[in-house]
């Protein structure tokens, strides 16, 4: 017997529940007529929901105290540890050897007598489990089999609990960013504790694979994240200079100038870039655009041409956002009102006066709003810059230089094996936190300049 | 007169401009798919060499070693090598997979002799040679040695080098290397992820939509979680991982690198996706049709669920998709999750250890072996033209089902 057969046991007495609640609604409403208040299906969904839910709750709450009483009960047996890490060590070893058959025994006087407890004690929880879940859910089936009755408003009260349902659904999404916040931050609080706020956000020397050597811990400088900023900025300016002004004038040529047709077949093309995976465009700058930069940079012999440098990374970013100043300044353009642009035409002026001079002064929040927006899109991109810039931490604005970001160094200090406990991976979430702030302002700022401005013409 | 000159010259300049804009993304875009697909094209073929086999006692393929009678058979066919150096250079022209491809010949001759021309498994610096990736420099191709190349020219002299289709590609899993790595145990590990991560987001994100939409009162409850919404929408990819790293695998102890814990972590992220396409499907659909229904005497929950929803289905699927084909090309989350680890077996289920397949792309891009570049080229290939079915499906759906108001 396990969790899964009582699992099935549950479902399938609260499958039961539903087709006995409902023949029994269906006998009441063929005796009464159309007396009855909800129709046999509400009166079986709800007394099945009825079935159920006890047990659930119930198997929830055990699963958590059955695990921190064991702990508790196996911590007795290696009473003679002090150190709580190690002691934990040892019941995880003891669970392990009871679960699975490959793990070998550990060397301690009561390993044995301790998997012999785990083992009996184990096997009487499931026994006490199944029965009392079980149990349970009869008690809860009959409750709800006595409830139906012609007056009794199980409609209304289902629809209550799927309203509940999508209630909580919808606040999960809150969860999330609380989830994201937290982990990030207590990380990061971690990390503080053994490097300086002030060392981290203004220090001038990234290298963190020093701090690895015991004597290396809290030397300063080590962790001073300015360089990884700068190289972020860096890139992603140049990325903006190459996105930039071919999404504008693509937007702008296509909501303005383009016929119809032209339109239809040009703006899905761009938004294929738009639908390819970053990796893609990582690997692309690795065969392609690096050689060809390469290539260009011994043509016009320019000195130090990085083969990770900031350059590369930066105009493959640039196309990968293309897309995004494209669409989101066309919609931007394509929401200035017709009149401004017809009384402008009428006063004589070109397009392209009444374009740089009417449509985008007018539009002029969409468009800074789009273009925040790719912007804090190009910092927290993160495969094109592992593939095509490197790990070196230079403090530099040459944009032949290879430089670092924010996202490379998060995946290289968390990738590989290493110990949860370490400054050197702590560091990693700090970095995430800076990261998570800085687009998120830029989000709300940029979402909120787009709304006040869609607003203005609406 | 002047002015107007060059006010029209002004006009028609800044047309050229956007013309040349849009022409300069539609290029790059052309540039890039020519590059992918060019280079990935020929993995899809691999080189084979010829060996006569001649075994004349009837197979007993338990008793004989693939690899020393392979060794034996080869050989036979060059009986003028003679040292041990000379031999190894023979040996090397072949892939281990060659061992395991005349192991197979054996079994499916049990009991019966062979003789005749089989093709086995090249080794992917012959491959690369054959295919025209390297050329031939002096004496030397690439890692090819002046020794190794005076063989091949003898078997390519009896015409025994032929291009066959590549059947590790598709049906293999990762290995070292390059001519037997394949992409089936990344693919089967982007399945179970996706699957996970479409059971997670689409119920929640749908209900979520519907309470959003519909149910909410205007508050200030219900404003917080829509900005929340709009924001979680454009946290970076990454940070997802971050929040799968310290949720699922720190704080609940999921197994690292297992497809599960990828799709969760993905499912979060395509969360917002569904939810803000199934608010705009569910927005859609017009108020006098949910107007008739509760005028008929359907309560709130009954017009949602019978009426808005089977109506708004179509662009909610719609979203859904690419919400999930979005998914599907990520993967810095992946990596932050630990399902970047060399994996060789074909994943069982979500709990075995796995890669994906934009994962396995990233990895291969990443390691040395130029032969790997063409494999990765090809893996990609594989993955656009999934991502272009599916939005391929998208917009039919949109234009099939979709009803105008």
């Amino acid at each position: 017997m396990s969790i899964e057969f009582i699992l099935l046991t549950i479902i399938g007495l609260s499958a039961y529940s539903f087709y006995i609640s409902k023949k029994k609604a269906a006998a009441i409403s063929a005796i009464n007529g159309a007396e009855i208040h909800s129709q046999p299906n509400y009166h079986g969904m709800y007394a099945a929901f009825l079935t159920i839910s006890p047990a659930l709750v119930l198997l929830i709450v055990w699963s958590f105290i059955e695990d921190t009483i064991i702990t508790m009960r196996l911590r007795d047996y290696f009473s003679d540890i002090t150190e709580p890490s190690i002691a934990n060590f040892y019941i995880e070893g003891v669970i392990n050897f009871v679960d699975d058959v490959n793990s070998k025994a550990m060397d301690h006087v009561n390993f044995f007598t301790a998997t012999e407890y785990y083992k009996s004690t184990m096997h009487l929880n499931l026994l006490l489990k199944s029965i009392v879940l079980v149990m349970l859910t009869i008690i809860a089936l009959r409750y709800s089999f006595k409830l139906i009755s012609a007056d009794f408003k199980a409609r209304d009260l289902f629809e209550d609990v799927v309203i509940k349902v999508m209630n909580i659904a919808s606040i999960f999404a809150i969860f999330i960013t609380i989830g994201i916040v937290l982990s990030l931050l207590f990380e990061t609080l971690r990390f503080f504790e053994s490097v300086p706020v002030q060392d981290f956000l203004f220090g001038t020397h990234w290298s963190p694979q020093m701090s690895i050597r015991e004597d290396q811990v809290g030397s300063s400088g080590s962790f001073g994240a300015v360089p990884v900023f700068t190289g972020t900025i860096l890139i992603s300016i140049i990325a903006m200079s190459v996105a930039g002004p071919i999404g504008l004038f693509s937007a702008i040529y296509l909501s303005q100038y383009a016929s119809n047709r032209v339109r239809s077949f040009a703006k899905p093309i761009i938004e294929v870039l738009a639908g390819i995976p970053t990796v893609v465009y990582g690997f692309f700058a690795v065969i392609t655009v690096g050689p060809f930069f390469r290539e260009m940079g011994i043509f016009f012999d320019i000195e130090g041409f990085s083969s990770e440098s900031a350059l590369i990374a930066g105009s493959v970013l640039g196309i990968m956002i293309i897309p995004f100043i494209a669409s989101l300044t066309d919609d931007a353009l394509s929401a200035v009102p017709r009149s401004l642009k017809e009384g402008s035409l009428a006063m004589g002026a070109t397009l392209s006066e009444t374009t740089t001079r009417v449509i985008i002064p007018a539009s002029f929040h969409g468009i800074v709003g789009s273009f925040l927006l790719a912007f804090s899109r190009a910092i927290g991109e993160t495969m094109i810059v592992v593939m095509a810039a490197g790990f070196a931490a230079n403090l530099t604005a040459n944009p032949f230089d290879a430089v670092t970001t924010v996202t490379v160094q998060i995946v290289g200090l968390l990738t590989g094996d290493q110990e949860f406990d370490s400054a050197k991976t702590l560091s990693a979430f700090a970095l995430a936190f800076v990261l998570f702030f800085l687009t998120l302002i830029l989000n709300v700022i940029s979402l909120s300049i787009v709304k006040k401005y869609r607003e203005q013409y609406e | 007169m002047n002015n107007i000159l060059s006010r029209n010259n002004a006009e028609k300049r800044f047309k050229v401009y956007g013309f040349l804009a849009v022409s300069t993304a539609i290029v790059l875009l052309g540039i890039l798919l020519f590059k992918i697909f060019s280079t990935g094209i020929s993995a899809f073929n691999q080189s084979y060499i010829g060996v006569k086999i001649e075994i004349n006692n009837s197979i007993n393929s338990s008793e004989i070693d693939p690899r020393t009678e392979l060794r034996q058979q080869l050989r036979n066919m060059f009986p003028e090598l003679t040292t041990r150096a000379e031999k190894r250079t023979l040996y090397s022209l072949f892939s281990t997979g060659a061992t395991y491809e005349f192991e197979d010949l054996l079994k499916a001759n049990e009991g019966k002799t062979i003789n005749g021309y089989y093709y086995f498994l090249a080794s992917d610096d012959v491959d690369m040679y054959v295919k025209g990736t390297v050329k031939r420099e002096g004496d030397s191709a690439g890692r090819l040695m002046s020794g190794q190349l005076k063989i091949l020219d003898q078997f390519e002299e009896q015409n025994l080098v032929e291009l066959h289709i590549n059947k590790y590609l598709l049906a293999g899993a990762d290995s070292r290397e390059p001519e037997m790595a394949g992409i089936k145990g990344a693919i089967y590990g982007t399945f179970y992820a996706i699957l996970i991560a479409f059971i997670t987001s689409f119920p929640l994100g749908v209900l979520t939509a519907i309470y959003l939409e519909k149910l909410a009162k205007k508050n200030r409850l219900s404003d917080i979680i829509e900005t929340n919404i709009n924001n979680l929408a454009a946290v970076p990819s990454i940070v997802f991982g971050l929040l799968g790293l310290a949720i699922f695998l720190n704080f609940f102890d999921l197994p690292r690198s297992a497809p599960l814990v990828g799709g969760l972590t993905l499912g979060l992220m395509t969360l917002p996706t569904i939810v803000i396409a199934a608010r705009s499907a569910i927005k859609s659909v017009p108020p006098s049709i949910e107007e008739a229904a509760i005028g008929l005497g359907s309560s709130k929950v009954q017009t949602i669920f019978n009426f808005t929803l089977p109506l708004a289905m179509p662009g909610i699927l719609t979203g859904t998709i690419i919400g999930i084909a979005q998914a599907i090309g990520e993967t810095a989350p992946l990596l932050m999750i630990g399902m970047v680890a060399f994996v060789v077996d074909i994943p069982g289920g979500p709990m075995d250890p796995a890669t994906a397949l934009p994962v396995q792309i990233y990895l291969w891009a990443d390691s040395p072996e130029r032969a790997f570049v063409e494999r990765t080229s090809a893996a990609i290939m594989v993955l656009l033209i999934f991502l272009f079915l599916l939005n391929i499906t998208a917009v039919y759906l949109r234009k099939k089902l979709e009803k105008k108001w």
